[in-house]
């Protein structure tokens, strides 16, 4: 098979420039109080979508245990908060959960 | 500084936890495809961008050339032009020199962990975090070219659900904090849930479209709060 590197690295360019161009001009740079606000509702408006609905196939074979570790994660973030433990805790419970089912 | 380091660390922590598995399946299916070490740590290396290396793989493998891949890696990639526009609002003062390797590392996981950091961002968390990526995407990538699949399936499984556990965690203030932070979360993921399902637009511009719907939602509403409270 013929080399793939060509491919990498225009895939790579690809990536990258969308990833470039808005921090080079956006930054240091004075904008309209409507863009400002629409840009920073930007990561909330990412995170949604993010999760929902691919959190519901994390684990194809057996969705429950996903959802049961996404529980966990609720749970514990609402009540404690943190980053660590609710991610690390999702993972056990799913990894239980899997593991009682398979 | 040491505990802005520990800080930064513990930040970019579970991104790494998350991308390993992702990683280390991205190794061993590019051994499948018949791609050299070289290449596989080629495409984690330059081009970091998970879900569109898979595709990449996919493709490859229906024989479909270089054009028609780089264009579909630019059209699932894309998303990262919004991310990138929002990070620039939340950045300190950066010498420029220093945001050619800081655009890099923008990947939906380094911008969520990211823009929820209180004040603005210095370079050097930017970076670390960066760097927590970047070294499991890399060396999972490596490890399950070489190692194969060294991590239990079991185990592998449930580390797939620490990206979004991470996601949902980041989340979970906001929403708590403030009613608006939840209305559009749930519009964002509801939305995406009926694009995906109608299954009409390119990989990864459901998520362009659920930002660009919900984010000018959301502007609405703050402008709209800001014009009340002059009033």
């Amino acid at each position: 098979m013929k080399t793939l590197i060509p491919l990498i690295l225009g895939m790579a360019a690809v990536t990258y420039l969308p990833r470039l161009i808005p921090l080079l001009f956006l930054g240091n740079r004075r904008i309209p109080q409507r863009m400002d606000a629409f840009l920073k509702c930007i990561p909330l408006a990412a995170l949604g979508a993010l999760i929902v609905p691919g959190a519901f196939q994390a684990t194809p074979d057996f969705p429950f245990a996903a959802v049961a570790g996404m529980g966990f994660t609720v749970a514990y973030g609402l009540f404690r908060g943190g980053i660590i433990v609710p991610v690390l805790g999702s993972v056990a419970v799913t990894y239980c959960v899997l593991l009682v089912n398979i | 500084m040491k505990q802005k380091i520990g800080a930064s660390l513990k930040a970019g922590f579970p991104i790494f936890i998350g991308y390993v598995p992702a990683a280390v399946a991205f190794g061993i299916l590019a051994k499948a495809c018949d791609i050299t070490l070289l290449e596989c740590f080629l495409f984690s290396a330059v081009v970091f961008a998970g879900a569109s290396q898979f595709i990449a793989l996919n493709l490859l493998a229906t024989g479909m050339g270089p054009g028609g891949i780089v264009l579909t890696t630019l059209l699932v990639n894309f998303r990262h032009f919004l991310m990138s526009a929002s990070l620039s609002t939340r950045l300190g003062e950066v010498p420029k020199r220093y945001l050619f390797p800081m655009a890099f590392g923008v990947t939906d996981e380094v911008f969520s962990v990211l823009s929820f950091t209180k004040g603005a961002l210095s370079k050097t968390h930017v970076f670390l975090v960066e760097l927590c990526a970047y070294s499991a995407w890399v060396g999972g990538s490596v490890a399950g070219f070489i190692l194969g699949g060294f991590l239990p399936e079991i185990l592998s499984k449930s580390m797939g659900v620490a990206l979004y556990a991470l996601l949902l965690a980041i989340l979970l203030p906001e929403v708590k904090a403030s009613g608006r932070a939840l209305i559009l979360a749930i519009s964002s993921g509801v939305l995406n849930t009926w694009l995906v399902h109608l299954d009409i637009l390119p990989k990864g511009w459901t998520i362009i479209v659920c930002i660009v719907v919900v984010a000018s939602m959301g502007s609405f509403f703050m402008t709209f709060e800001k014009e009340e409270e002059r009033l």
